[in-house]
């Protein structure tokens, strides 16, 4: 157990077959922390978010989620595997918002932010559909309620998929590249959303190459290159005063 | 650009041109319309299509029984097809190796064997095993069914028919389900959603467009596939013209009256396929409006 933190990995790896893609993480995220992660493609940090919340297994270390060990149970030295039910309970707890946003494309937008509450929580429908309705406000979208996926822009997608994740109420939310499948002129609009997130006080782990939010928003922030973390510290720090030759070389070609 | 003059640009002559003949189109169309011309005419006055017969028994009792007993075997084993099919499918894709292999084997026996022998096969299931019970595997039994009265003939009917389909069903859905992007499931995983949830939810619906189509095809292969329980009597639309021509030789107005009867009902299924098709599109049109709430 460590004091409060929201989320700690502890020399976490993991391969895909014989490719070890994370060799050995160690973070710590602070709940209300805003720490963004950044990095070339490759370097492990979208698996490393997806381990997060157990989509990816870790084959080695370990990860907490709020004190909670992920996707295991520790009974004296041994650790059991978690039933997919246990799986899917702890999932509640942590929103995830997509690269390629994956709304259900069956669903209009408040049918989208509808679903897991209803489907999961047994929420009474009612209440749900105020919340949904509210949530579609505060991402600027009212009026697109009653849209299929397929009528909104990319950017008006992603933004209900944001809804989507806070409609269960998450106390951590995850972000994998929620901007880089945008066109230019909409990036902003998920930004502001996602920096009104954080005003808020949620805590977010954030992959992005929008440096321009890592440096405003964030709290901290992450260099990853080969499976493991280079540099961590203050936007200002990694960004201003790189240490590593690796990090000095990626900011020189993003910024 | 942004800001431009108010002058409105120079309009151009709307194009005068020859257009390209197309003398080709018009003697294909000449020809189809002689050959056409020629089908009615022979419909019409050749005295041994007996439409004077088709007419009297086109609504005849046998024929209109027959019928009900043709639309209730579709639907049976279209239902036992869908149900079937969708299980054998989803097991198809479970991770458990025995599971997966026994759907493979399943589908592997019914697609390999004629309908038409699992018809027979299963109408004379009492000859196999007189008796059916329920017990204790290689143990002692508690209840005991006479096959003849569990399985009649209609039933065995409806099993052949039903469980052959389940296993071509069961390709339709599996190629559906995995027509479906991971993502789909993996945002649902993300929601906390469990597997049933997931597979019912946000699969199976996205996957009903892709899998309408072929089961739409198959139910109108399904309906006249009923005609083969005329082997084992089933008493179906064929069944009961043959039986008719069987008795006073007229062949071929009662095969036309089928032949109608079946031209209908297939026509009536591609309209509800239309419908249904539609319901489940969803989502999938840019335009907004129509099935926009």
């Amino acid at each position: 157990m460590s004091d409060r933190l929201m989320v700690k990995a502890e020399g976490v790896h993991k391969n895909f077959g014989r490719v070890e893609v994370l060799k050995g993480i160690d973070l710590e995220v602070r709940p209300g922390e805003v720490m963004c992660v950044i990095g070339p493609s490759g370097s492990g940090k979208s698996t490393f978010l997806r381990c997060i919340n157990h989509l990816e297994k870790v084959n080695a270390g370990k990860l907490w989620v709020d004190g909670e060990l992920v996707g295991y149970r520790q009974k004296g030295d041994k650790l059991y595997e978690l039933r997919d039910h246990e799986v899917a309970q702890k999932r509640r707890e942590i929103g995830m918002v997509f690269q390629k946003f994956n709304l259900f494309p069956h669903m209009t937008a408040l049918e989208n932010v509808m679903e897991a509450p209803i489907q999961v929580k047994k929420e009474p429908r009612g209440e749900v559909r105020e919340r949904a309705a509210e949530l579609l406000r505060q991402v600027g979208l009212s009026d697109k309620a009653g849209n299929y996926p397929a009528q909104l822009s990319g950017g008006q997608q992603q933004r209900v998929a944001i809804a989507r994740a806070l409609a269960m109420k998450p106390k951590l939310m995850l972000f994998d590249e929620p901007t880089s499948a945008l066109d230019p002129e909409l990036v902003g609009d998920v930004l502001g959303v996602m920096r009104q997130l954080a005003d808020e006080g949620m805590t977010m782990v954030v992959v992005t190459h929008e440096m321009g939010f890592a440096r405003e928003v964030g709290d901290s922030l992450v260099f990853m290159d080969g499976g493991v973390v280079v540099e961590q510290g203050t936007p200002r720090e990694v960004i201003t005063d790189p240490q590593h030759e690796r990090t000095k070389a990626f900011l020189a070609k993003v910024l | 650009m942004a800001g431009s003059t108010d002058s409105a640009p120079p309009r151009s002559e709307p194009i005068a041109a020859v257009p390209v003949r197309h003398p080709g189109r018009w003697v294909a169309a000449a020809v189809l319309l002689v050959l056409a011309a020629m089908v009615v005419h022979s419909l019409l006055t050749n005295p041994a299509w007996q439409w004077s017969v088709v007419g009297d028994y086109l609504f005849s009792g046998r024929v209109l029984g027959g019928l009900l007993v043709t639309a209730e075997l579709t639907v049976l084993a279209m239902l036992i097809g869908v149900v079937g099919g969708v299980l054998i499918a989803v097991m198809r894709l479970s991770n458990n190796p025995i599971v997966s292999g026994v759907a493979w084997f399943y589908a592997w026996f019914f697609r390999g064997t004629p309908v038409l022998v699992q018809i027979i096969f299963w109408s004379f299931i009492g000859f196999l095993y007189p008796y059916l019970s329920l017990g204790i595997p290689f143990g002692p039994e508690f209840i005991f069914f006479d096959s003849n009265k569990l399985i009649p003939l209609f039933m065995g009917a409806v099993l052949g028919l039903g469980l052959n389909e389940a296993a071509y069903m069961s390709e339709i859905v599996r190629a559906g389900i995995l027509s479906v992007d991971t993502g789909q499931t993996e945002a649902a995983e993300a929601l906390g959603m469990t597997r049933t949830k997931i597979m019912t939810r946000i699969v199976l619906p996205q996957a009903m467009r892709v899998i309408i189509p072929p089961t739409g095809n198959e139910t109108i292969s399904m309906l006249k596939t009923t005609s083969l329980v005329a082997v084992v009597a089933g008493g179906d639309l064929f069944t009961e013209v043959q039986l008719i021509y069987g008795g006073n030789y007229k062949q071929i107005p009662l095969l036309v009256v089928a032949s109608l009867w079946y031209l209908l009902f297939t026509s009536v299924l591609s309209v509800g396929q239309y419908y249904i098709e539609r319901r489940y599109s969803r989502g999938t049109s840019v335009q907004a409006g129509g099935n926009v709430r």
